[in-house]
Formats: structure tokens, C-alpha cells, sequence
């Protein structure tokens, strides 16, 4: 029980996928709009580590090792498919507005960089627990930045998550005249992430971004993105080994 | 062909992939450090986009609608992506070890790039015909291209320069990020 209780401590504080790994910045961007997007997408998301963690890791002494990249990328895509159809058909509204982003949770590199250096190589139980704290930390975060956008580009808070017949249009703090528009505009997402990432620096907070040589930060997302670089050097030898059986 | 020109425009500036809906997002910020570089990688897109924006709308027209099995498409894309990714890798191995010299390190990466799984599901949603598909890919790929090489010679620019601490590294390319976002907001007059 400690040890689960420890991974979910873990996947929300002290590994935050978003704010201390920086992995799967596509989703984190693109659909921090408003509260009630960032909860749908990162509860999806959430839905979708927890149960490929567990399979994974229920899987991981069957699946071959040469062929487990492949193997992991149809577990996830079938769970997707899973996610979508019941969203589409329990919550349409929350599916349509997140459109094209639902189906790309296969390519989110959390999911694949959980599985890789979690889920395969630990027991259901723990790997399930660690799904859960990821996803929950995935959508904190998601939820963090879309409240600031929410508040500083629409002028509302928490529109489409409080009660619909009391607060039709969430609780208006800004009026019309003063709001910024662009932050709810894709340059928006770019600044606000920019500055969450500036404080993170200036604070000195853990980050795969505020490594001491800043100029080589650039480069921890780009291994952040699909898990870490170990996962992209094993994919690739894992392609070029493949390639040579044939 | 006036339509097929309107959305290669619209693919490429006015709904640029990465800088108006965000799909990879992740080479943009990683392999954009230098022009060299970044023009690799812009390159390995738009060929990988190319083929597989192809292949997917192909697949989806002739195997899963026939079928009914248009419910799988997610699955079956992006193991034709994975599969085309590897073929292409093969294939330029042995006949073109020039380019494969030139793209090899950008293309196993590419599997995991959301714009290419993106650009397949986009032109599923759009109802797309098969040269609507690939005029779709090639404005997505060159808008892709576009924006990682400019990007780059910006961000070769900042190294010689003196920023403070509290932005350095990854806070300055986002802030660059997104005032080249907002410029190109500029295109959406354009159609």
C-alpha cells in the first residue's frame, strides 16, 4: 500500500509529467483553453496510462523484448480507440471540442516513456498506481494553465465546470473591455508556458529544462517527447535491428 | 487546381501545424538549435508526411470504409506510419545512402511525431479526396519546414546574445516561439 501510495506521490509532486519532466508538451498546449478542456484531456489521458500501465505490466514477461515498442504502440492505440468511442458517446460536447487531440494521446510521450521505464519492467499493482499519479499530475498541471489562460484570455473561471443552470458562463471576474484575447490564441500558450517556465527557473525548481547549461536545455524536451533519450535510441536500435533480421 | 492552391496555403501559413494547432511540437523545440539540423529534420518531414498522408487516406478509402472498420483507424495509422517509417529507412539505405546519410538520424524519430499521425486523421475528418490528401500533406510538411528553419536561425541569433538568467534556455524559445505564432496570425488575411 505505502509503495502505491508512494508512486501516486511521485507521478503528481516530485515527477510532474508537465512541469518537471516536460513531456508531452503537444496536448499541454494545444488544449489549455479553458478548465474544463485541460480536466477532459487530462483525465483521458489519466484513463488511458492507468490501464495501459497495468496491461503493460501484466504483459511484460510475454512480449518479446525486440518487438516491445511496437507491442506497447497497439496496447495504447487500442485503449485510445476505447477512450474515444466512450467519450463520444457519454460526452459528446467534451469530445467535440477536443477533436483531433483525443486519438494523438497515442503519440503523447508520457504514456509510451511510463511503459518503457515503469510499466515493463515492474509489477501490475505499483505500475498501475504510478499510471494513476502521472495521469493526476497531467491534469493538475493541464488544469493550472488552463485556469490562468481561461482567466486572463476569456475573463471567466471555471466556465463549463461549475453547475451549468447556476453559473451559466462560470463566475465572470474580467469584463469584456479588459480582457486579453490572445491568451485563449495559440501565441498565448507559447508565453504562459514560457513564463511558468521562467519561474521555474528563477526559483530554481527541479526542471528537464533548467539543467545548469541552459543551452542545452533545448534539447531535454526534445528527448522528453518520446519518453526520454534512452527510449529514442532503443527505438532506433530496436528499427535498425528489426531491419537487419529481414 | 484554384481549390488544391487554396488549401496548400492554408495548410502551410494560415493553420501552420505547429504554430497555430500545436502538433509537433517537440522536434520544433528540440532539433531547432541549429539551421543545419533543422533543415534535416524539416526535410525527413515533409517526406514522411508525404507518403504517409498518402498511404493513410488510400487505407482508409479502400480497406477500412469497404470493411466497416473505420472505428480502427487510430490503430491502423499510426502502425502505418511506424511500418512506412522503417520501409523508407530500408529502402533509402540501399538505394539512395546519400540521403539516408542526410535524413538517417531524423527518421526513426519521426515515428513519434504528432504531426504525421495528425495530418492522417485530419484528412479523415475533412473527408479529403486522395490529391486533396496529398496536397493536405505537402502544405502541413512545408508549413512544418518552415517554421523549424526559421526558428532555428532566430535561435542562433540568441546564443551570442546576453539574456537573463531567468529566461535563458527554454523560457526564450517559447517567448520567440510565440511571437513568430502571432506574425503568422498575420497570414489568416490570406484566404
Amino acid at each position: 500500500m505505502s509503495k502505491s501510495f508512494e508512486r501516486f506521490y511521485n507521478g503528481v509532486i516530485k515527477e510532474n509529467p508537465t512541469f518537471v519532466l516536460m513531456l508531452g508538451m503537444c496536448p499541454t498546449l494545444a488544449v489549455t483553453t479553458s478548465v474544463s478542456n485541460a480536466i477532459g484531456m487530462g483525465l483521458s489521458t489519466t484513463a488511458v496510462l492507468m490501464f495501459s500501465n497495468l496491461i503493460i505490466s501484466a504483459m511484460r514477461n510475454i512480449i518479446p523484448d525486440r518487438v516491445r515498442i511496437p507491442a506497447f504502440i497497439v496496447i495504447v492505440a487500442s485503449l485510445v480507440t476505447v477512450v474515444q468511442l466512450l467519450m463520444q458517446g457519454y460526452t459528446p460536447e467534451i469530445y467535440k471540442s477536443l477533436g483531433i487531440y483525443i486519438p494523438l494521446i497515442v503519440v503523447n510521450c508520457i504514456i509510451l516513456g511510463r511503459a518503457e521505464s515503469y510499466a515493463s519492467k515492474n509489477s501490475p499493482i505499483p505500475s498501475f498506481f504510478d499510471g494513476l499519479g502521472m495521469g493526476i499530475g497531467f491534469t493538475l498541471a493541464l488544469s493550472c494553465i488552463g485556469f490562468v489562460r481561461e482567466l486572463l484570455g476569456g475573463g471567466t473561471i471555471l466556465k463549463g465546470v461549475l453547475p451549468i443552470d447556476k453559473y451559466p458562463n462560470g463566475i465572470v471576474a474580467i469584463p469584456e473591455a479588459y480582457r486579453i484575447s490572445i491568451f485563449v490564441l495559440a501565441p498565448g500558450a507559447f508565453f504562459v508556458l514560457a513564463l511558468l517556465s521562467a519561474l521555474q527557473n528563477y526559483f530554481k525548481a527541479p526542471s528537464a529544462t533548467n539543467t545548469s547549461k541552459s543551452s542545452e536545455s533545448g534539447c531535454g524536451s526534445c528527448s522528453a517527447c518520446s519518453g526520454n533519450t534512452n527510449v529514442k535510441e532503443e527505438i532506433k536500435e530496436e528499427i535498425k535491428n528489426s531491419g537487419e533480421d529481414k | 487546381m484554384a481549390k488544391l492552391t487554396l488549401l496548400l496555403i492554408s495548410a502551410a501559413l494560415v493553420n501552420n501545424v505547429v504554430l497555430s494547432r500545436f502538433l509537433g511540437l517537440c522536434p520544433f523545440l528540440g532539433v531547432s538549435k541549429k539551421t543545419e539540423t533543422s533543415v534535416g529534420m524539416g526535410a525527413a518531414v515533409i517526406f514522411v508526411i508525404t507518403l504517409s498522408s498518402m498511404a493513410a487516406s488510400l487505407i482508409y478509402a479502400h480497406i477500412l470504409v469497404p470493411l466497416k472498420l473505420e472505428y480502427l483507424q487510430t490503430i491502423v495509422f499510426i502502425l502505418v506510419i511506424a511500418a512506412l517509417v522503417q520501409f523508407v529507412e530500408m529502402v533509402l539505405k540501399k538505394n539512395m545512402p546519400s540521403l539516408y546519410e542526410a535524413l538517417g538520424v531524423y527518421l526513426p524519430l519521426i515515428t513519434t511525431n504528432c504531426a504525421v499521425l495528425g495530418v492522417a486523421l485530419d484528412n479523415v475528418a475533412k473527408e479529403h479526396s486522395f490529391l486533396q490528401s496529398l496536397v493536405y500533406g505537402i502544405g502541413t510538411a512545408g508549413g512544418f519546414a518552415l517554421a523549424i528553419v526559421l526558428l532555428s536561425g532566430v535561435r542562433e541569433k540568441i546564443e551570442s546574445n546576453d539574456i537573463p538568467h531567468t529566461v535563458s534556455g527554454m523560457p526564450i524559445v517559447l517567448i520567440t516561439a510565440g511571437l513568430m505564432a502571432i506574425a503568422f496570425t498575420g497570414f489568416s488575411g490570406l484566404i
